[in-house]
């Protein structure tokens, strides 16, 4: 899989706030009765993060958790691991009603970093960034302009997104475009 | 512009985040239906002013289709409930009873 | 003349002069000037035209409500039509035009329609419009869209960049006067997240320039203390230069905030579009005066009174040496006031009212202001300044007693509450006969989605003209909208407002009170649309008698100003001449936006390349660098032929059709959907969505599948795959992916939610390529791999996974285009580098990329139908001959009942058919087959139409197919279509498949 390339090769847009297509992610949806203990361990043991609440997201740079919907859950390992993450998948929950696919090519994974991040985002969702309202490990689907986005707080200062890869430039630009335009002031 | 509360996420959601589905709690007829009973399913429709039972899916969202009592000449939003139902539950009935004593639609009370 | 004064202008900053230009004079003002506070110290009055009689107009306003001085302001990718002088900030530079005259503003070819204004009553063009017919299109429209429209279109890209904020809040605040202030530093102070925004440039709003008491210091003092407590809540946002355009429903409001308009050197977005979610909104709106209705009250230098103490109090500009005040209340006598401590001549104050008494009134007497009661305006003369006005009774006709020469009129008719904002979302108004105003009624106000109010008004918008009420209702609507929001935290102490006594208003309406027709002729109702008090009583005489059909009858309140001065007056005309109570003939619709916003904050970042996503597929940068001529597909955007040098379209189109039939042609099809089905009750779920048996599907195979709505009708189609015991894999059309996976999830959650069943959207996880052509399978054999993809080991409509070369994929053996085909899906990060090794290994066997219409015209010429084309919503399966695809043995599916309804089992509707031009030629696209005689409309009868025509290069000819009234019976036939110049053109009833009918060449 050396020729594989995530749908903007890494591409950055260096500012204050700095947009950057973070490359190639695994990425694994997995439908399934979220309440089972089986769905909930597997789970655990391929990412090592907590088993996310509802609206919430668990992950680090790498690997995480991020609650899609009462019986969906998105799996992030690294790319390369994607394989044989679904065999274990398959094998843990053999005889449960589940469906779990390969994502990783299907989006883009891009984070905005720096001090108005927050405000990046606020431009284009109607979703309330306060930091009242969202932190780290808050997980929200909305969508950004006119495409479908998710997004979750790494720390104070990074936002994750996730979109569709057709769309991914489209997200980056707009992304970039926000965060050139400066900062609101809204979020003190 | 609705906000409407997703029962499935919790998401108080932004109109621009759903997607609106019509009537709410259509009785399905199909093969072996009459004519008429066929006619009902597909075309005829309460079209209130007032109390009205609608289906959003929270498109943007988790994805679910969920039920809305929502007034349609207020926009009040008497609940918002999960799709795998037949009828509004009570609570949702009495929470309408409770702004809007004596409503009916179709054969909800 | 209008001049600077010395000493006084609170806004300016008289150590730092700006150089602008009007109409390409060049003029200097001082940093804090409006446009038209500039102009006015340039004894620039004159500032525009009116729009229908192009009569001369000054100033009448100071602020948002200004309807005369619109001006066209900046240059090339700068320029904007319409903008108010009162309310755009003067900066170094600043380039401004007047509007709406020829060849100049001093002197205006079009004020020839002044002379003819008895000629242009209202409903004037609805009268005069009408006959003879012809002249519609020919002369009148062009006449009336040449003289249509104030202002010049810009011509070229707006330079400016625009964006979209959401903000969410417990408190908003929109109105920085003192009730505004007074309102968020109490919900601040309370807790509540608060946003607090300002349309002008200054706090503070009316108070600060009438400079009563609060707390015991002058109001300036008390705003710049709560302006500074305020800033010092980490809790509330404040924005000056942020007007609050409108409210929605369940607390939705939008904002428009305009960040550089008054200093284009800085950096960044032009306007910022709020669009903000409030718990609450107060709105602290204010009240704006009104004019009153005398003969000649529109010639430049009749002011509104306020304004003319705005312009010397803020901006130290006096509109006149010699201002007449005229009145029908005490807050005008702040105006005489005012210019006579400023050293300005005061010859009278005309008050209509006969026997007004009180301290402001005093005080003028004693300062040696002649005040005359009882008496009116009859008629103010001068052209384009006053000169001079005559004084008359109120109670009279209009004779006149006596002229007195001046060159400012200062009028005041009272205070109308600004209730805009209340209004937007439902709020109702109630009459207040004694204060002469609609005010909100509170019993009647905007609700949310909790089915409780939303909306607090508050201050002068909610009908108190005095400070001590207003200060007190802000504070008082602060504490309550943070309460309902959550928040009521202990607080400081409401502030106290002083006030002098004034005493009551009377309604005055026209002045005087039985004005002559004469005088009702030239007495102004809305200034910037020309309609007058006579428009309005002959509106009444013909019958107009509802406040919405008077309004456009006679276009009152229609101008940009969208009658913020003129629709009281207007309604209180109209109501006096039906007979009626002001209350009962009620007001027309508040609209959003308060006034106009930029079409740029509309829109904000998306315009050039974010005005529409555009989705792109692993292949399409290739594409895009070797030739593609994309057609749009949903957001896709898909190459419709890849152009070589020195060549056309339509050759593209040929050679890639011939060159996929003889050798091997790719196409990138991963724009198609793909959705997996998952689960043990998939199968059972799949019979449902599909009209034929899919749950029978053996593992390893593919079959095409339909999907009818539950009407019936067809709404996609695509090949089935079974992966495995419970796994299906679905493809649909390249529109179709959102959409079907929605519909899927649509029956599982709502109807059949028993059913163990999990879809999946997989489209863009893949990157699927058709390779397609006699020579395809020795193409895919070079690459390698681990896949034995003979005709025996993978037949056609059988799918395998495995390497090909280095790369993961599932082929399918799957043909849209009646050649050996395999479809190759490959995880999308990996799509590119597929599509070049199969270019470069393809090299030898003379591969080409083809596009959609290539793929468009092999389909149609192996007779297969595409969703769009051979269907449009009211097509069914038995229309194009699919009965094969459904299922007797399935008891139910969706579109299986309806298909049993009369109509769709008529034996006369429309089926497919293929249709050959008897001269080869093609068919025009959508042409209808005619018939005999004609329908009850007198129409031509029609017998079929085209669906698909595209000249075949395989078969060089025009071939089409088309539905055609019991079209199968009629093979050989030979019936006429209609061509769009009127002849017609003969085809032959066909059978739809035209090549290679036996299916022998993709089944090798």
């Amino acid at each position: 899989m050396s020729n594989a390339v995530s749908a903007l090769n890494g591409k950055v847009a260096a500012g204050e706030v700095t947009i950057r297509e973070a490359g190639l992610r695994g990425m694994i949806t997995l439908r399934a009765d979220l309440s089972d203990s089986k769905v909930k361990s597997i789970c655990t043991s391929l990412t090592g993060a907590a088993f996310p609440s509802s609206g919430q997201a668990n992950c680090d740079d790498a690997k995480g958790l991020c609650w899609m919907s009462p019986d969906e859950v998105l799996i992030l390992v690294p790319y390369d691991t994607v394989a044989d993450a679904l065999e274990q998948i398959a094998k843990a929950l053999k005889n449960k009603h589940h469906l779990a696919e390969n994502v990783s090519d299907a989006r883009a994974l891009i984070t905005v970093e720096g001090t108005f991040a927050r405000e990046v985002i606020a431009k284009l969702a109607p979703v309330d960034l306060h930091p009242d309202a969202f932190q780290p490990g808050d997980f929200r689907r909305s969508h950004i302009g006119q495409v479908a986005a998710a997004f979750w707080m790494r720390d104070q200062d990074t936002i994750a997104v996730i979109c569709f890869r057709s769309v991914a430039e489209y997200a980056f630009d707009l992304l970039a475009t926000s965060a050139k335009a400066g900062r609101v002031g809204f979020f003190a | 512009m609705l906000t409407l509360h997703c029962p499935y996420c919790g998401v108080d959601a932004d109109e621009t985040d759903l997607h609106a589905g019509g009537e709410a709690h259509l009785k399905r007829a199909s093969t072996g239906s009459s004519d008429d009973a066929f006619e009902d399913y597909l075309f005829m429709r309460e079209n209130p002013k007032g109390v009205h039972f609608e289906r959003w899916r929270h498109a943007y969202g988790c994805g679910k289709w969920f039920l809305a009592a929502r007034c349609t000449a207020t926009l009040q939003v008497f609940g918002t409930y999960r799709a795998q139902t037949h009828e509004p539950p009570q609570d949702i009935k009495d929470a309408i009873s409770a702004q809007r004593p004596g409503w009916s639609w179709g054969n909800f009370r | 003349m209008s001049t600077r004064l010395t000493g006084m202008g609170r806004l300016i900053n008289k150590g730092k002069a700006v150089e602008f230009s009007f109409n390409g004079k060049n003029l200097r003002g001082f940093e804090g000037d409006t446009l038209a506070s500039a102009l006015l110290a340039n004894d620039q009055m004159l500032m525009g035209r009116s729009f229908k009689y192009h009569r001369p107009r000054g100033v009448v306003g100071a602020g948002a409500e200004e309807p005369n001085a619109l001006v066209n302001l900046g240059e090339g990718g700068q320029f904007e039509p319409n903008q108010r002088a009162t309310t755009t900030e003067v900066f170094d530079g600043l380039q401004a035009q007047s509007q709406n005259h020829w060849p100049s503003l001093e002197y205006d070819v079009g004020a020839i329609n002044t002379a003819f204004a008895r000629f242009l009553p209202a409903g004037f063009y609805y009268k005069m419009f009408m006959y003879p017919r012809a002249f519609w299109k020919h002369v009148y429209e062009p006449v009336i869209r040449k003289s249509a429209g104030l202002g010049r279109a810009p011509k070229d890209r707006d330079a400016s960049t625009y964006e979209h904020f959401h903000a969410h809040v417990d408190v908003l605040v929109v109105g920085g006067g003192i009730a505004g202030l007074a309102a968020a530093h109490a919900a601040g102070e309370a807790g509540a997240r608060v946003l607090l925004m300002e349309q002008t440039a200054d706090w503070g709003g009316r108070a600060v320039v009438d400079a009563p008491m609060i707390d015991g210091i002058p109001a300036e003092d008390w705003v710049k203390n709560t302006v500074q407590a305020i800033e010092n809540m980490s809790n509330v946002d404040m924005r000056l230069r942020c007007m609050g355009a409108g409210v929605y429903d369940h607390g939705y409001a939008l904002g428009y905030e305009r960040l550089t308009d008054h200093a284009p050197e800085i950096e960044g977005p032009r306007h910022r579009l709020w669009r903000i979610r409030a718990k609450q909104i107060i709105t602290a709106t204010g009240a704006i005066e009104r004019p009153l209705s005398f003969a000649g009250n529109d010639i430049p230098g009749v002011t509104l009174a306020a304004a003319v103490r705005d312009y010397v109090v803020n901006y130290g500009v006096s509109m006149g040496d010699r201002t007449v005040v005229v009145t029908n209340n005490d807050d005008a006598y702040r105006t005489a006031l005012v210019l006579k401590k400023a050293g300005l001549d005061i010859p009278a104050i005309i008050d209509a009212r006969p026997d007004a008494e009180g301290p402001l009134i005093d005080e003028a007497r004693a300062l040696g202001i002649r005040v005359e009661q009882g008496k009116a305006i009859a008629k103010v003369k001068g052209g384009k300044r006053v000169k001079s006005v005559g004084i008359c009774a109120q109670a009279g006709e209009g004779a006149v007693l006596e002229e007195i020469a001046c060159d400012c009129v200062a009028m005041s008719g009272g205070w109308s509450p600004v209730v805009h904002l209340w209004s937007h979302c439902g709020g109702k108004l109630i009459w207040d006969a004694d204060q002469v105003m609609f005010r909100p009624d509170h019993e009647k106000p905007p609700t949310g989605a909790d089915g409780q109010p939303f909306v607090i008004t508050a201050g002068t918008a909610n009908g108190h003209l005095f400070t001590a009420e207003a200060v007190s209702d802000g504070w008082a609507a602060g504490r309550a909208a943070a309460k309902v929001a959550g928040h009521s935290k202990r607080g400081s102490q409401s502030p106290l407002g002083e006030d002098a006594e004034e005493g009551p208003i009377s309604p005055v309406w026209l002045m005087p009170q039985g004005a002559s027709h004469e005088l009702r002729s030239k007495a102004w109702l809305d200034f910037q649309n020309d309609v007058k008090v006579s428009d309005v009583q002959l509106a009444a005489q013909e019958g107009f008698e509802s406040v919405e059909h008077t309004k456009r009858y006679t276009t009152l309140g229609m101008a940009t100003d969208q009658g913020k001065l003129s629709n009281i007056n207007g309604l209180a005309i109209l109501s006096q001449s039906l007979n009626a109570d002001i209350p009962n003939v009620g007001t027309t619709t508040f609209r959003p936006p308060y006034t106009p916003i930029s079409m740029g904050a509309i829109t904000g970042a998306a315009r050039d390349d974010l005005f529409l996503p555009v989705r792109k597929t692993p292949v399409s940068a290739w594409s895009n660098a070797n030739g593609a001529d994309n057609e749009p597909v949903g957001q896709w955007r898909r190459p419709y032929t890849y152009v070589r040098e020195g060549e056309s379209v339509h050759d593209a189109v040929n050679r890639e059709v011939k060159n996929a039939r003889e050798n091997v042609g790719l196409l990138d099809a991963s724009t198609l959907g793909k959705l997996i089905v998952k689960g043990p009750d998939a199968g059972k779920f799949l019979d449902l969505m599909y009209t034929n048996m899919t749950s029978t599907l053996p593992v390893g195979k593919c079959r095409y599948g339909l999907m009818c709505s539950e009407n019936g009708f067809l709404m996609d189609d695509g090949v089935v795959v079974r992966m495995d015991d419970d796994t299906w894999l679905c493809h649909t059309t390249t529109g179709g992916a959102e959409r079907i996976h929605a519909h899927m999830e649509d029956w599982l959650q709502c109807e059949w939610w028993d059913m163990q069943v999990y879809v999946a959207n997989v489209t863009e996880q893949y990157a699927q390529i058709a390779v397609v052509g006699p020579k395809a399978r020795k193409l895919l054999q070079k690459l390698g791999g681990d896949m034995d993809l003979s005709a025996e080991a993978l037949p056609f409509m059988q799918w395998k996974a495995g390497r090909i070369g280095e790369f993961d994929a599932r082929v399918f053996r799957i043909s849209f285009s009646g050649e050996l085909s395999y479809e190759v899906a490959v995880p999308a990060g990996q799509g590119a580098a597929f599509w070049d090794s199969l270019i470069a290994a393809g090299e030898e066997f003379g591969v080409m990329p083809y596009g959609t219409e290539a793929l468009h015209i092999m389909r149609a010429e192996k007779g297969f139908i595409m969703i769009g084309d051979e269907t449009d919503g009211t097509v069914i399966p038995q229309d194009l001959n699919l009965n094969w695809a459904l299922s007797k043995k399935k008891e139910d599916y969706l579109g299986k009942r309806a298909h049993l309804r009369s109509h769709m089992a008529d034996p006369n509707r429309w089926k497919l058919v293929g249709l050959e031009t008897v001269d080869g030629s093609v068919l025009p696209d959508g042409a209808y087959a005619i018939a005999t005689g004609e329908n009850a409309n007198g129409q031509r009868n029609t017998q079929g139409r085209v669906t698909s025509t595209y000249y075949s290069p395989t078969l060089d000819r025009g071939i089409a197919m088309g539905l055609v009234h019991k079209g199968p019976d009629r093979m050989g036939e030979v019936i006429e279509f209609n061509k769009v110049d009127g002849t017609t053109i003969a085809a032959k009833i066909v059978d739809p498949v035209f090549y290679d009918k036996e299916g022998a060449k993709q089944n090798v």
